[in-house]
């Protein structure tokens, strides 16, 4: 191990530079961190002082919490379909306006623009207007005298949907991370393969797909984490309640009502504990399996 | 054969046109809806539903709207997200410049090991930390204040301070070297040379910054009880309780008017955001 020289006045500066993100690191994350992972195996009701249970918050959660299995359902269903769509979704609006045409600067902005509000309360509201039982989907589909009674929200086969719906419509920053991606594809992989006589759909899946895999990698794990930690949206488009039947109480949602409506503090450390693992494991599942499917360049 | 080729490429911008455009409206039409919806006379609401565009214009249902609820009027709720916004927004720009810089120019010991800690929180669920910040937030006595929201971003953000680092990585060192000769010591150089120079990552970032304080739900959520310092989040959840209120005209025209410093931030400065992102490639 090589140890390199540092000038002393140099460190000095070099850590009261950081210091802000040091102070914060440590007391807003390190810490309360740490203190989650005690918290845990304790029952804490903020009034009382804290009580060590051992594995109890675990066990009853996995064995005894119908209602933690139904989160878990949920999060899950929510995550796996929303987050591949939607990168599909971003990688196909950034492949269409990825060119020099006139207008493409204003298409861009425009196909942002819904992202640019997406978590807001605001159009979480829109959104239950949108599928409420008398609400603007209804009203279209009564206009083309199609069905118009079916509650999306209140059927269980559909209010994690239009969630799903909710978030696809928010490509926009993975899009403009593909848009990144794609300026940096060098122009003569494709011009020599075009010599080769590669029509755009061999060039799609030879070149630009493969190129990609890098920022595909990178928006997939940082969606991923997204999709498992969603909340503002379940919150406002069922009122807090995770309703029909628990099909939209995500593991956020659900740890919130635990932790925040009910005092239970261990319970809810609990949660947040898998949650940790579950991101943990699933983002080194992703990376150990990149070798398999991201192309790097100097391969 | 060149008319020719030229006819069908006319003919495929047409159509490239075309259909982005007709994409695009159908991307926006629920924002336009709620627009639209917010300016309808009650009878249009429910008569002219899918429509984007109100017969007879009227702004009762802002009147009526920004009245709010128990006596406590819109304007409270965006006196209070305006500050809870700007303070969050300024502070967590400006720190997270200087935090920046330190990572970028200065050498120093486990100066990786910090960076790849701050890379971690990235990606730490938020959840992990937030009961026993709730908890100690509440034995400080900051629940019902601004605190709890305020003051973390004093501390500098993970993705700010990565998006800087990237953006001095790009300035030549060439011009620190100038300074020092010229007897600037390091935070003289900073402040005089390379964060006039961030001017344009420091606005991505305060974009970025500002639309997240603006629309953040949870955290106030969590701290903020009394009415009276309820954010226009919390507003909006409470006003349009769906056991509740059923002015649906004052329920959209409070929804739509939040998002309108939104867009006109957004149109106003779009060139920084996404250009910004496009040409450099951050977080999703």
């Amino acid at each position: 191990m090589k140890i390199k020289k540092h000038s002393t006045r140099e460190s000095i500066d070099g850590y009261l530079f950081i210091l802000p993100w040091l102070i914060g690191f440590l007391g807003l994350n390190l810490i309360p961190m740490v203190a989650t992972l005690i918290l845990g195996f304790t029952e804490y009701d903020m009034l009382s002082k804290p009580e060590f249970v051992g594995l109890s918050n675990f066990i009853r959660m996995f064995t005894d919490d119908v209602r933690y299995w139904k989160s878990v359902k949920a999060t899950l269903y929510f995550a796996f379909v929303s987050v591949p769509v939607r990168l599909v979704f971003a990688l196909f609006v950034a492949m269409m306006l990825h060119n020099n045409r006139r207008g493409t600067y204003f298409y861009r902005a425009l196909y942002y623009a819904p992202s640019v509000v997406g978590s807001s309360v605001a159009v979480a509201v829109m959104w239950r207007e949108i599928f409420g039982p008398d609400g603007l989907l209804n009203s279209i589909l009564a206009n083309f005298g199609l069905p118009s009674d079916t509650a999306w929200l209140g059927d269980p086969r559909f209010a994690i949907w239009t969630l799903i719906l909710l978030v696809v419509w928010q490509f926009g920053s993975p899009m403009l991370i593909f848009l990144a991606g794609l300026k940096q594809i060098p122009i003569d992989l494709y011009e020599s393969s075009s010599i080769d006589g590669a029509g755009p759909v061999r060039q799609f899946f030879r070149i630009t797909l493969p190129m990609l895999t890098p920022i595909f990698l990178f928006n997939l794990i940082m969606q991923m984490i997204t999709g498992f930690t969603a909340f503002t949206q379940a919150f406002i488009v069922t009122n807090g309640q995770g309703t029909p039947l628990d099909t939209t109480n995500f593991y956020a949602l659900y740890l919130y009502t635990r932790a925040f409506e009910s005092f239970q503090m261990g319970y809810g450390s609990a949660m947040a504990i898998v949650l940790l693992i579950a991101v943990a494991l699933f983002t080194g599942l992703i990376f150990k399996s990149s070798p398999m499917w991201v192309h790097y360049e100097s391969e | 054969m060149v008319e020719v080729n030229r006819s069908k490429r006319t003919r495929n911008t047409i159509l490239y046109h075309t259909l982005v455009i007709i994409i695009g409206i159908f991307m926006i039409y629920p924002i336009l809806w709620l627009g639209g919806s917010s300016l309808k006379p009650d009878g249009e609401i429910w008569t002219r539903m899918s429509s984007i565009f109100p017969l007879k214009p009227t702004l009762e249902h802002y009147l009526d709207g920004w009245k709010g609820f128990g006596n406590i009027s819109f304007s409270i709720f965006y006196k209070n997200t305006a500050i809870i916004s700007v303070v969050t927004t300024l502070a967590l720009v400006f720190s997270s410049a200087f935090i920046a810089y330190g990572f970028a120019r200065l050498h120093f010991p486990l100066k990786k090991f910090w960076f790849a800690c701050m890379l971690a929180t990235l990606m730490l669920p938020l959840q992990i930390q937030l009961i026993p910040q709730y908890i100690m937030f509440s034995k400080l006595h900051w629940i019902n204040s601004f605190k709890p929201i305020i003051v973390p971003s004093f501390f500098g953000r993970a993705f700010y301070i990565f998006m800087i680092v990237q953006f001095i990585r790009g300035v030549p060192r060439s011009l620190d070297e100038a300074a020092e000769i010229d007897g600037c010591n390091r935070f003289k150089t900073f402040f005089s040379i390379i964060m006039p120079l961030c001017t344009p990552a420091m606005i991505t970032a305060a974009i970025f910054a500002f639309y997240w304080s603006w629309g953040e739900f949870l955290m106030p959520l969590i701290y903020l009880n009394k009415p009276k310092l309820y954010t226009i989040s919390l507003a909006l959840r409470s006003f349009s309780d769906p056991s509740g209120q059923t002015d649906w005209g004052a329920i959209y025209a409070m929804s739509f008017l939040s998002l309108l410093p939104v867009f006109a931030i957004f149109i106003a400065l779009q060139k920084y955001l996404i250009e910004g992102i496009s040409t450099e490639g951050l977080k999703g």
